[in-house]
């Protein structure tokens, strides 16, 4: 129940401020994906499931406020958590390459996505221009953001198992 | 840890593969759903209006303020170059302006001869701030802190000084989101306004990075539009309200099929600036449905 608050806050959290604070302050007008960087971070360190419920959220809530259709972006993003719980095999927390890797292939994924569904379908075949002006300058900067935000959802993360732990403990 | 809590637990679980099919079904029902009708987004957006909205509103005002704090640092320099350059200019606009006063108040009287009172500066607006922008990259959608509650309805146009902004496409409660012109998937029909050629305005991603956006289908034979002239919207649009400027044309070239022109429009306003718009709460169908007139 815990887990569950603290996980819904922390996506509203991050939605709120890619929509607002980092709106403000974006270099020629790319702003980082948080959303990203929540839905992969959890679903390599807590799972498949974990990484589905939070991609589904994240889509779910853009697609209410920006998408033109609702449940586009819920997908993708789910996808996107799934395959990343894939890896919560082999990832260990002291370890930074592959957390960074994944979500940088987690952000490519998603702008080649978006981009194949809603703009090639549309007769926007000019992809390099795509590329290098919305999906590499976005990859940047969420990577950057990610060497911040990253830590901080490690340490949730811990803090909430630690309490889980000790709760199961006492339970016992 | 005892063996039994953890079988209990993963009694319960299940697996990820059914849950992310499950789901993915749910998201293809959605997308067909919203895809096709309206008929979903009104509870939804309602709920997400309650939470977030009002976060939004809070956490905008403090990311435009660090926004403004940074560009300020960069600008100063050019400011004090350009507030020279200004003043010159006021003084210019000053003279002019006497004269155009002169003529304005000739213009008043011959319209009122000709009764010509819809003029866009009559619309009924109301004002209303930015409060977030979309969440990606690919797309220019804003949401503002007015929704239904205050009287907007969906469909009605969006301003900011003096050009067009683009036009609500969802309303909340005490929010809705505006389709901005440059946006990639927006198309408006407009007119040329010196000859009354009629065209259609498409944003386009790929174009605003030069600061512009295109136009098509401009069917002029006579080549008497150039460069430099206004466009505004037009009188056959059926969302937008006729006469009000969208930008003014910085480029023409003949199509392939030698028939029509397309070429690239400046839009009017600074799209990368926003931070209060006005909306037309005239409906462009409230002319002959009174309906919608109750609602003004």
């Amino acid at each position: 129940m815990r887990r569950f608050l603290v996980s819904g806050m922390l996506v509203i959290l991050c939605f709120v401020l890619q929509t607002t604070f980092f709106k403000g302050i974006a270099f020629s007008g790319i702003v980082p994906n948080l959303m990203i960087i929540l839905t992969a971070s959890f679903g390599f360190m807590r799972g498949e499931r974990t990484g589905i419920a939070f991609g589904f959220f994240c889509g779910l809530l853009s697609d209410i406020f920006f998408g033109s259709v609702i449940g586009l972006n819920a997908m993708i993003y789910m996808y996107i958590g799934y395959a990343n719980g894939k890896f919560n095999r082999i990832f260990f927390p002291e370890d930074i390459k592959l957390p960074m890797a994944l979500i940088l292939v987690s952000d490519l994924v998603y702008g080649l996505a978006y981009y194949v569904i809603l703009f090639l379908m549309r007769k926007r075949f000019h992809f390099t221009y795509y590329f290098v002006h919305v999906i590499l300058p976005e990859m940047v900067y969420t990577i950057f953001i990610t060497l911040l935000l990253y830590p901080i959802s490690l340490w949730i993360n811990k803090k909430l198992e630690d309490m889980e732990r000790r709760s199961a403990r006492k339970f016992v | 840890m005892s063996p039994i809590i953890k079988r209990k637990g993963e009694k319960f679980t299940l697996p990820g593969k059914y849950l992310l099919f499950i789901l993915t079904i749910l998201c293809t029902g959605l997308i067909v759903l919203t895809f096709n009708t309206n008929l979903i987004s009104a509870p939804i957006s309602a709920v997400g209006g309650f939470i977030i909205v009002p976060l939004q509103d809070g956490v905008s005002k403090a990311g435009s303020w660090l926004g403004r704090r940074s560009q300020e640092l960069v600008q100063i320099r050019s400011l004090l170059e350009e507030n020279e350059k200004l003043k010159a200019q006021i003084d210019e606009l000053t003279m002019e302006n006497i004269s155009l006063q002169q003529d304005r108040y000739e213009l008043t009287n011959l319209r009122e001869l000709y009764d010509l009172d819809v003029q866009y500066d009559e619309y009924e607006k109301v004002g209303a701030r930015i409060i977030a922008k979309d969440s990606g990259n690919w797309f220019h959608s804003f949401m503002i802190d007015k929704g239904y509650e205050d009287g907007l309805m969906i469909d009605m146009n969006v301003m900011a000084g003096s050009g067009l902004v683009g036009r609500i496409i969802d309303v909340g409660p005490n929010w809705s989101k505006v389709m901005s012109i440059i946006d990639d998937n927006s198309n408006t029909s407009g007119m040329v306004l010196s000859t009354s050629d009629i065209l259609v305005v498409s944003g386009n991603l790929e174009l605003y990075a030069q600061g512009v956006i295109g136009f098509e289908k401009l069917v002029d034979s006579g080549d008497r539009v150039v460069e430099g002239d206004k466009i505004v919207t037009s009188n056959v649009s059926d969302k937008y309200l006729p006469g009000i400027l969208i930008g003014y044309i910085s480029a023409i070239n003949v199509d392939a099929n030698n028939l029509t022109k397309s070429g690239q429009v400046t839009p009017a306003v600074d799209f990368e600036h926003l931070e209060e718009v006005l909306i037309i709460t005239q409906m462009k169908q409230s002319i002959d449905e009174e309906t919608s007139i109750g609602e003004n």
